[in-house]
């Protein structure tokens, strides 16, 4: 949840070269830890342009509509971490985003995915595929939408919270199956 | 625990503490042997496994460098990590999901039993099942192994439900939910299982065995272990008598020290086994040790595997129980009617979101990528494991242009799968798409080959040293006090999950190890 808490408890960092904002979707993770109805990123190695055009080249690449914008700015915050840190993929990314052109975000959903097959060998499509899937699915974002619940140790498990409670398909016979550790 | 002297030539020295060195440090310890157990990665307990499926990766996974070639990359996309093992106190038994197959008799005769096939290096293992048949109980009354012993099988979770009800339509006779060393109660001062699906990250509660948690404190225990954790390994010396005395590691600080040894035990996992042994070359053996017959790394083998997805119209909530809970052994037969050699489990599995997306997916993208993402919630998996054959140039070589934080080469994982492999793993795709559609698949998704997690046979067992690198006690052919104790001595990988057998051989090893001492032979 650390990642959340920087989209928002934002401090202007004099480091700062560029900053995604939005606003917090009622009922997401976000909210529940939000202070306030707006959620921004700062940028440290690219500028605010640059930061909208990853965002919509992620959003391009894992395409979930009803996502919100919050999950894929931490992809680009990612992004901007390792440019910062590494000089080569720095380059890669700031080349990468000037040949896709400043109209990019603007334009339409098809005209962004024939922008981007043309590109799909390229060194900086495949560090971007590699980092949105990477952290896209990671954010509690996704866990929220996809309905997935994570770790369970800390609520017991899923022995009790439904790991076998599928109902349209018969169920195993005890010889194939075992008996329940505990009383459900 | 016991602290040895690093000139103390009394002390047997064990390289890994997986499976097999864990367990092998164990016997020997308890039998008043002095062990020195070398373990390159940190110790983790129950209490400081992530559950962050990203983080549990980076703190168990062994990410040194490496480098791949030949066509088994190709679907497999993960040329940095052709291989997912564990670099923790453990081993890949802190990683493994605990499935527990036994290998056939027949799977033992793989050279008798399939003939002469070209392009591969099949052998019969130096032991016969009615050998082996004695070390596997005692293995699964140690691990507490389901369905063996009178230990109950694990309730079925709902992926295993969409598997079970497929199977039967398509006729299979042995579906269950597999023998596992996961306890259904609590045994042995382990916890039980509260179906976390969290096998891979570490057991939280300990209901999967680990050398961890069971093993490696009742070695400490015995006062007789030297645990040294954050050892690497770098070259294992002999002297003048051809016999190995010692073994050189890094420490914790990055500081060379050398252990003086009786008796040298290499469980570092197939791959890192065969490097070992590759890096201790020396003017007597200049190849290598243990490979005066230029075995040493080949015959490597690593299962075909492979995972298929259904989605259904109705939730599954696959992510929810114990990983691989779920076998189907019906294709384990040497069946040459299907088109191939050997045969083939279908398993089980689930990956967590993230996992799922970044490794359970052919590497796509776009709105058919997002689609499938999209019905996670209603998806079933499984995943194939079969037998792989044996090929002489499927190998681990050492990549003198890639070097590890000690400036040493790195391995080199070389894999060209034979028309044998392929064939399985089409007809496997097959059958698990057919179970899939037989309980109303809206679509089957045949994912990509993942990371090897079984590695094996990189330092075979064999009748003939010709064949191979060791004997049928994993005892070298060059040097008698020289042993393998980990997967790498498999001499054929069969289609069952290995750790089960690895364990059983140590078992036998330790034995044949300790009477050697005894006797003075070694």
């Amino acid at each position: 949840m650390d990642e959340l808490v920087t989209l928002n408890r934002r401090e202007l960092l004099k480091t700062t070269t560029g900053l995604l904002t939005g606003l917090v979707v009622a009922g997401s993770p976000l909210a529940r830890l939000a202070r306030g109805r707006a959620w921004a990123v700062d940028l440290t190695a690219l500028t605010t342009s640059e930061g909208t055009t990853l965002m919509a080249m992620a959003r391009t690449i894992c395409p979930h509509d009803k996502l919100e914008d919050a999950a894929y700015a931490l992809v680009v915050k990612a992004i901007d971490r390792d440019a910062r840190k590494e000089r080569d993929t720095q380059k890669i990314i700031k080349d990468g985003i000037a040949s896709l052109g400043a109209g990019f975000a603007e334009s339409s959903e098809n005209d962004r995915v024939e922008a981007l097959k043309e590109r799909e060998a390229s060194a900086f499509f495949q560090t971007m595929r590699q980092k949105t899937v990477e952290v896209l699915y990671a954010t509690p974002m996704a866990y929220a939408y996809f309905g997935y619940e994570g770790e369970a140790f800390s609520k017991g498990g899923y022995l009790l919270r439904g790991f076998n409670d599928l109902r349209w398909l018969p169920e195993v016979p005890l010889e194939d199956s075992g008996p329940m550790p505990v009383n459900a | 625990m016991a602290h040895i002297e690093f000139k103390d030539a009394s002390a047997v020295v064990i390289i890994g503490s997986g499976a097999g060195g864990g367990t092998l440090a164990h016997e020997l310890t308890r039998r008043g042997i002095k062990v020195v157990l070398l373990e390159a990665g940190k110790r983790q307990s129950l209490e400081s496994f992530s559950q962050v499926p990203g983080e549990a990766f980076g703190q168990l996974t062994w990410l040194d460098p490496r480098t791949e070639s030949g066509d088994w990359g190709g679907p497999r996309h993960s040329p940095s990590l052709p291989v997912w093992h564990s670099k923790t106190v453990g081993g890949t038994t802190v990683h493994w999901t605990a499935s527990c197959p036994r290998l056939q008799p027949w799977e033992l005769r793989a050279k008798t039993t399939y003939g002469d096939i070209r392009g591969a290096s099949l052998v019969d293992w130096p032991i016969s099942y009615e050998e082996l048949e004695k070390y596997y109980e005692i293995a699964e009354r140690r691990l507490g192994v389901t369905r063996r012993n009178g230990v109950p099988g694990l309730p079925a979770s709902n992926n295993f439900k969409v598997m079970y009800a497929g199977a039967k339509k398509l006729g299979y006779k042995q579906v269950h939910t597999g023998h596992m060393a996961i306890n259904p109660r609590p045994f042995d001062g382990r916890g039980f299982c509260i179906q976390q699906g969290f096998c891979v990250q570490g057991c939280k509660m300990g209901a999967k065995w680990s050398t961890l948690y069971t093993e490696i404190p009742r070695a400490e225990a015995t006062g007789n272990l030297d645990l040294r954790i954050e050892a690497t390994a770098t070259r294992i010396e002999h002297g003048a008598d051809g016999r190995v005395n010692a073994v050189v590691y890094r420490d914790s600080g990055g500081r060379e020290q050398r252990q003086s040894a009786r008796l040298v035990s290499v469980a570092g996992n197939a791959i890192e086994t065969a490097r070992l042994l590759l890096l201790s070359s020396s003017s007597k053996f200049p190849h290598g040790l243990a490979n005066s017959n230029d075995q040493v790394g080949r015959n490597y083998c690593h299962h075909i595997t492979g995972f298929v997805w259904g989605i259904f119209d109705q939730p599954v909530f696959s992510w929810r129980g114990a990983t691989l809970a779920g076998v189907i052994e019906d294709e384990v037969v040497n069946e040459p009617r299907r088109g191939f050699a050997g045969g083939y489990r279908i398993e089980l599995l689930a990956l967590d979101l993230p996992t799922f997306a970044s490794v359970g997916l052919s590497h796509g993208w776009g709105k058919d990528f997002a689609s499938i993402i999209e019905n996670y919630r209603n998806m079933a998996g499984m995943f194939i494991n079969g037998e792989d054959l044996p090929r002489s140039d499927n190998r681990i070589t050492l990549n003198s242009s890639v070097k590890d934080a000690y400036g040493l080469p790195v391995a080199n994982v070389h894999v060209d799968e034979h028309p044998n492999d392929r064939r399985m793993r089409k007809h496997a795709q097959g059958q698990m798409a057919r179970i899939y559609d037989a309980v109303g698949a809206k679509r089957v998704i045949q994912g990509p080959v993942p990371p090897a997690t079984h590695n094996m046979c990189s330092a075979r067992m064999s009748a003939d040293p010709r064949d191979g690198v060791a004997n049928r006690w994993g005892q070298t052919h060059d040097i008698k006090n020289l042993f393998i104790s980990d997967g790498s001595a498999l001499s054929t990988p069969g289609a069952a999950n290995p750790t089960l057998t690895i364990v059983a051989l140590a078992l036998r090893q330790a034995e044949y190890i300790s009477q050697q001492m005894k006797v003075r032979k070694i």
